[in-house]
């Protein structure tokens, strides 16, 4: 891995007909990148979606992404997979124990409120069948 | 020595000093005791979370031609209607029609009356289809249509226990993951979670009810509300520390308050995957300054309340009664707590945040002469214990 290499966020939306096709193969092969995948659904005949951390150089993330983009996939950079409603949180603290990254934590004890740092956001979606207030969603 | 009417008095002329329960006990350490009792007039006490026995009263007045509901719905929520005609009660805890529950567990619980509740508070339009037998007086058989709040005669919340003065914590020695009003608790007490403002809750701030009873006005979610009686199931006659401060649940109160003016943001229907629906509150209770042993109740701290770990596997379902041990809010408040030389990660469902931002808004209204103590009409009582249910033959 090269000294200038970065790690990127992202998200693809696959319409119905590109399922056949090896797009995460091709990262890894011709572009070197090294991905890291937490939420996949490709299903035949269904519209479809991956989540996935992708590290290279600039460039060829760069490169990759106008490689994927020829294949009609829509390309997220917003890197919000999980997104937690400031005004339906009531700060209760229940999720925390619940998000194996930390994610989800109590940062200032004075406060005690809850902070959520979207980076580390595994979008293991716990947090969002638990949280009673439904203060969590997915975008998919 | 100060009477409510002298606090009353300094209220009305602006001049009161007020204090949240989570800053008393340094203002305390700082200025002495008794010289404190003299300055301050009130400290405001709050908490916020789920509380399942609520709910609220709702009065649509009369379509032309008249029904006297027998069945009803809001929002498909089912009613009770056992009461006069266009009179309905509206519980927490009541699911949606055709909610699928926990039929293929552990079901979502997203909507019922918790959240019928929240939705009206906050002028949400809603629909009302009720059924009638039909009588002379009240012809119509069927009634569907759309109201919001504003709409109603009246909508006063009525809830028969909130404010739990101490609560458990709830761990899970069992081998299964258990989904419960507690939350998701995982086997072999790899976690727990607890329910309590601790050193902000009403009740723990006076623990043996000398201001807090039947007739003190209180403030629920926004509207100036009182205690009406004593809450169900309460209990101040059980294990308390040398400081007189509940191991245990202990005592609860009866509120009520009109929902017309209450805020959205302190009413919330709450889920609990697995286990059903409810109502979290945020409710602020004042409590007033009369003399130094008042005060210095006020001063508890999370490390002086202790709550009891209960096994939620075995124990709390089969009625045991067994009790692991108690760990400190302060313990708690880490985030992990110790049983039996095992560390366990806890969680809150109460909101201390939000607790907080009640007694602040309470201490405002107070200060700026908004909100008047009312003084009990009657002690809340302290030896009471909790009956079971005993299980009998039909020839006893």
């Amino acid at each position: 891995m090269n000294d200038d290499s970065v790690t990127k966020k992202l998200m693809f939306y696959f319409p119905k007909c590109v399922c056949d096709k090896p797009i995460i193969y091709h990262l890894v092969k011709d572009y070197h990148l090294i991905v890291n995948i937490y939420r996949a659904k490709v299903t035949p005949e269904e519209e479809g979606y991956l989540v996935l951390d992708v590290t290279g150089t600039e460039e060829a993330i760069q490169r990759a992404i106008d490689f994927v983009k020829t294949f009609d996939v829509t390309v997220n950079y917003s890197g919000k997979g999980v997104v937690r409603d400031e005004e339906r949180c009531s700060h209760c603290g229940y999720c925390v124990p619940y998000c194996p990254p930390g994610a989800l934590k109590i940062e200032d004890r004075a406060t005690r409120k809850v902070a959520y740092n979207e980076s580390e956001c595994i979008e293991c979606l716990a947090c969002i069948r638990i949280c009673p207030f439904g203060a969590c969603t997915s975008a998919f | 020595m100060k009477t409510y009417e002298q606090i009353n008095d300094r209220i009305e002329s602006g001049k009161a000093v007020v204090l949240t329960a989570d800053e008393v006990m340094d203002y305390v350490d700082k200025k002495g005791l008794q010289a404190a009792a003299k300055e301050v007039d009130v400290v405001t006490t709050a908490t916020f979370g789920p509380m399942c026995s609520s709910g609220c009263f709702l009065n649509f007045g009369h379509s032309k031609p008249k029904i006297r509901m027998s069945e009803a719905w809001v929002a498909d929520v089912l009613v009770y209607t056992g009461i006069a005609a266009v009179d309905v009660y509206l519980g927490c805890t009541q699911l949606r029609h055709g909610d699928p529950a926990n039929m293929y567990p552990p079901g979502e619980f997203r909507y019922g009356g918790g959240h019928v509740i929240e939705d009206l508070v906050a002028g949400k339009t809603l629909q009302l289809f009720a059924l009638s037998y039909g009588t002379d007086c009240y012809p119509l058989r069927e009634i569907r249509t759309y109201f919001s709040i504003q709409d109603l005669n009246q909508a006063i919340m009525v809830n028969p226990r909130n404010c739990y003065q101490n609560y458990n914590v709830a761990i899970n020695r069992s081998d299964r993951t258990i989904y419960t009003y507690m939350g998701k608790l995982e086997p072999h007490q790899k976690n727990g979670n607890y329910c309590s403002a601790g050193q902000l809750s009403p009740l723990l701030n006076d623990p043996f009810y000398e201001t807090i009873g039947v007739g003190t006005r209180v403030w629920l979610a926004g509207a100036h509300g009182h205690v009406y009686a004593e809450g169900t199931q309460h209990a101040g006659g059980g294990a308390r520390t040398p400081d007189g401060v509940p191991m245990g649940g202990a005592g609860t109160l009866a509120l009520t308050g009109d929902m017309k003016q209450m805020k959205k943001e302190f009413v919330r229907g709450v889920s609990f995957i697995g286990y059903g629906v409810s109502l979290a509150l945020g409710i602020g209770i004042p409590i007033p300054i009369l003399n130094e042993e008042v005060l210095r109740r006020t001063c508890v701290r999370d490390r002086d309340i202790l709550a009891p770990v209960v096994d939620y596997g075995v124990d709390y379902p089969q009625n045991t009664g067994n009790v692991i041990g108690h760990v400190s809010y302060e313990q708690l408040r880490t985030g992990q707590i110790q049983v039996d030389g095992k560390t366990i990660e806890v969680g809150s469902l109460s909101s201390y945040p939000k607790a907080l931002e009640v007694a602040n808004l309470l201490a405002d209204e107070i200060r700026r002469g908004d909100f008047r103590l009312a003084a009990p009409i009657a002690p809340l009582r302290k030896d009471a214990k909790m009956k079971p249910l005993v299980k009998r033959g039909k020839n006893r």
